[in-house]
């Protein structure tokens, strides 16, 4: 086993695990974010940058410090390792440039945008970002493609994390989704408009960290913070068939993966879940699932901090739904 | 007095052909190399030398051979990065053109040292006329015994094959080039794992600058202590400079490292002074990613000592008042040139090279390039010469591969050493009058 400190908090971990694993084993606010690092998909990570550390100190054995931030999801620990997150300002300053940079770009429509509420960036930024914008250029913009029936892509809000490229060669048999040209003007694309069919196709929507791949039988339809998550399940020949049905009333709205406190799924689902099964008789519906994530789908509303080191470790952060109304109509009547 | 090791033989008639380049003394280090040493004395010898790789980093050659991962049963590869994109710098391109041999030469003895029986040559897609010459010179030594099964009577066996790039600057990048040589998009890897530990197709790799493994010959012939006793202290043997910009005499020099920059610059022998009787502004020392420097700290660094051509001389200063040898593609600017104008075509560049993979860079440098392409266009303000230098360091050091660095060094240094030339086209950009030099056709502005 090896020992390394995190923040202040020490853990004893096993031989090959990342900085940003041992951050998720210790948990709360020293866990860095990560847009592109997805644990389920291999070779993801080390592209967004938003998970940079400092690490104070290599090892036991070499204290010295690495001279440049090093990105936690694709740095191994070694033992006796010191890493500091939160707790360097050097790194925060560095993680707000990095959002500044994802965000440039971007277009910020949230509000015709059907990932707003879930959506890894609008939680990076409202941890990280900064008010206001030094951008003044004109935003690179891309057209709205259809990938197939199920799925659309909004390549101007892609962040190129490389999740979907990875999910359509790692889950599925016949590659065709891929990335095209370079730079800031590289897109997902299909091979030659090609539609993806395959099975499994449609957790690209949910490995997405943004709303550039959407559910399209879910567009428009709903806001996700409206929806109640239900553990649901059924006898599937292609999945585990457990999923969460996102329920309005006694409709389903949407199907989507078991989304874990770092919005990873649990376990990919097949397109037939996810498309076809929007009864609820289709399903047996199990129990309201807890989304542990800091988002506003946890509790309705975000949490109130804009310093990430004054965040709460996640245990304490139940905010009830009475103090939640209050601060509403706090905010709107006063 | 001018010791050369690499174009020595420059001017005998018909040095690109292997009869000719024979009769000089050529493959006889393979041929001692094979029969009297073993690889591991191979090695040696170029630890010995204390050879710096000529790419750019600037890495001791010995040291990376070192590193290859001995204990794995995979086959070892040897790459030759001739990939060569880098503006300002052309020198590879002229060794291959004119002595062609000397690579091939070099390569098969660095093979050997590391074990690999298969070698590439990644040549830059626009060399295309290069890929012929390399191929002819590989055809002749497969007819005489030095390529191929069982060379010299041996039982060492080397294949050598020539890939083309097919031009993004950013396979020159060791990582990427590798992703490119198997056939997939040249996006630079996370590193580590190193190329000498998981490499090409997995396997242990060497990536090697041409100029690198063109050395190799006269250390196995000479000894890596006699290489040593070329130029200065760290910094030995010969370098490949390319000069380019506005002076008399551009082209391709070997200089011994040590000489003066003054002397570089102004001896009839190389540059032979500033075009047109003008005044000698801005140089960047070693091609397009490496800091700027104005007239005065390129002739002298700001202890006041002599400024040389050597990694150690040059990085004086670090980055305040020093810039890099980089790839030795030596770009000179006269009293007229427009630094606005240039670090906006530079960050051009860059922005147009960028793989994408990372946001600092992707975006970092697409956002570079408009502000400057705003202040160069009269439409700047004060705030964004600050925004530059603000984006420049955020980008460096927060990137996958150092791309991201070689576009924002050149952006901090010209604002670092001309942010008057900055604030005055922010002021009265009607004033300039000045050159982007080397300028093209067709550049829309
Ligand atoms: C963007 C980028 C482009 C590069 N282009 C080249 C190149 O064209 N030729 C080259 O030899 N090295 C190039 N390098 C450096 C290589 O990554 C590598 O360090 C070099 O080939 C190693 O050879 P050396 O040790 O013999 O110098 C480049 C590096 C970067 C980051
Ligand atoms: S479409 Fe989504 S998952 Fe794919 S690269 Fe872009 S942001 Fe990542
Ligand atoms: S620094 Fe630039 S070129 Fe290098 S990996 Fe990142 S995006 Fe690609
Ligand atoms: S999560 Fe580590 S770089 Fe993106």
């Amino acid at each position: 086993m090896l020992k390394v400190t995190i923040d202040n908090h020490t853990i004893e971990v096993e031989e090959g695990t990342t900085i940003l694993q041992a951050a998720r084993l210790i948990g709360g606010a020293v866990v860095p974010p990560a847009m592109c690092y997805y644990s389920k998909l291999k070779e993801s990570g080390g592209k967004c940058r938003t998970c940079l550390v400092k690490v104070a100190q290599g090892s036991a054995r070499d204290p010295r410090p690495m001279p440049k931030l090093v990105a936690s999801c694709r740095t191994l620990v070694a033992d006796g390792m010191v890493v500091q997150n939160i707790t360097s300002p050097e790194v925060l300053d560095t993680r707000k440039a990095i959002v500044e940079f994802l965000l440039i770009n971007h277009p910020l429509d949230c509000p015709v945008c059907d990932q707003a509420g879930e959506c890894q960036l609008q939680d990076l930024s409202y941890d990280n970002g900064r008010e206001g914008t030094r951008f003044e250029e004109a935003k690179r913009t891309f057209k709205v493609v259809d990938i197939g029936d199920k799925i659309q892509l909004h390549m101007n809000r892609c962040i190129l994390c490389y999740r979907c490229v990875y999910t359509a060669n790692q889950l599925t048999d016949k590659r065709s989704h891929g990335i095209l040209y370079r730079g800031d003007v590289a897109e997902i694309s299909t091979y030659i408009q090609n539609d993806i069919t395959n099975d499994f196709s449609g957790n690209m929507i949910d490995v997405c960290p943004v709303g550039a791949l959407t559910d399209k039988s879910f567009r428009f339809k709903n806001r996700v913070w409206f929806l109640k998550p239900m553990n649901a399940s059924r006898s599937c020949s292609k999945c585990s068939g457990k999923v969460t049905a996102w329920l309005r009333g006694e409709e389903i709205y949407r199907v989507t993966g078991r989304k874990d406190q770092f919005d990873e799924v649990e376990e990919f689902i097949c397109n037939e879940c996810r498309f076809d099964k929007k009864e609820l008789t289709d399903w047996t519906i199990e129990s309201p699932r807890n989304i542990q994530r800091a988002s506003v789908i946890s509790q309705n509303h975000y949490l109130k901090a804009k310093n990430p080191s004054v965040i709460l470790p996640l245990e304490n952060r139940t905010v009830s739904m009475e103090d939640f109304d209050k601060e509403i109509n706090n905010e709107l009547y006063s | 007095m001018e010791r050369k090791i690499l174009l020595k033989h420059l001017d005998v008639p018909g040095i690109r052909t292997f009869g000719v380049f024979r009769s000089t003394g050529g493959y006889r280090s393979v041929e001692h190399a094979l029969k009297n040493m073993t690889p591991d004395e191979v090695v040696e010898e170029v630890k010995e030398s204390g050879l710096r790789g000529r790419g750019g980093a600037g890495f001791p050659a010995g040291m990376k051979w070192s590193f290859i991962d001995r204990k794995s049963n995979k086959p070892r590869y040897l790459i030759c990065n001739a990939d060569e994109s880098e503006p300002g710098t052309f020198k590879d391109r002229y060794l291959m053109e004119k002595i062609p041999h000397l690579l091939i030469e070099g390569m098969i003895c660095s093979c050997y040292a590391l074990g690999a029986n298969t070698g590439y040559i990644y040549v830059r897609g626009e060399y295309k006329y290069i890929i012929g010459i390399l191929n002819e010179a590989i055809r002749e030594a497969y007819d005489h015994g030095f390529l191929g099964k069982n060379i010299l009577g041996s039982n060492y066996n080397l294949d050598i094959h020539v890939h083309s790039g097919a031009g993004a600057y950013i396979c020159g990048e060791e990582t990427a080039l590798i992703e490119s040589l198997e056939g997939k998009r040249g996006n630079p890897r996370i590193k580590p794992p190193f190329p000498a530990v998981v490499g090409l197709y997995g396997c242990p790799t060497v990536v090697n600058n041409v100029e690198t493994l063109a050395n190799i010959g006269f250390i196995v012939n000479h000894g890596g202590s006699e290489f040593a006793r070329y130029g200065m202290g760290k910094s030995t043997g010969t370098k490949l400079i390319s000069a380019c910009g506005n002076i008399n005499n551009p082209g391709v020099y070997e200089i011994e490292l040590g000489l003066s920059v003054r002397e570089f610059l102004y001896d009839p022998k190389y540059c032979g002074g500033i075009k047109n009787g003008k005044e000698l502004k801005a140089v960047i020392a070693g091609g397009s990613s490496v800091p700027i420097l104005p007239a005065n700290l390129i002739l002298q660094t700001a202890a006041g000592a002599e400024r040389l051509m050597t990694y150690e001389s040059l990085a004086e200063g670090g980055f305040v008042s020093g810039t890099m040898l980089g790839s030795g593609g030596f770009i000179v600017y006269d009293e007229d040139a427009c630094i606005v104008r240039n670090t906006w075509n530079l960050a051009r560049f860059y922005h147009h090279e960028s793989c994408g993979q990372c946001s600092p860079c992707r975006e970092g440098t697409g956002w570079m390039e408009n502000v400057l392409h705003r202040i160069e266009n009269g439409h700047g303000r004060q705030k964004d010469i600050d925004l530059l230098v603000s984006i420049a360091s955020k980008i460096e050091g927060n990137t996958i591969c150092p791309l991201g660095d070689a576009a924002a060094w050149p952006v901090a240094s010209a604002i670092r050493h001309f942010r008057h030339e900055f604030e005055e086209h922010v002021l009265h950009p009607e004033r300039c009058g000045r050159n982007e030099i080397g300028k093209l056709e067709n550049v829309e502005s």
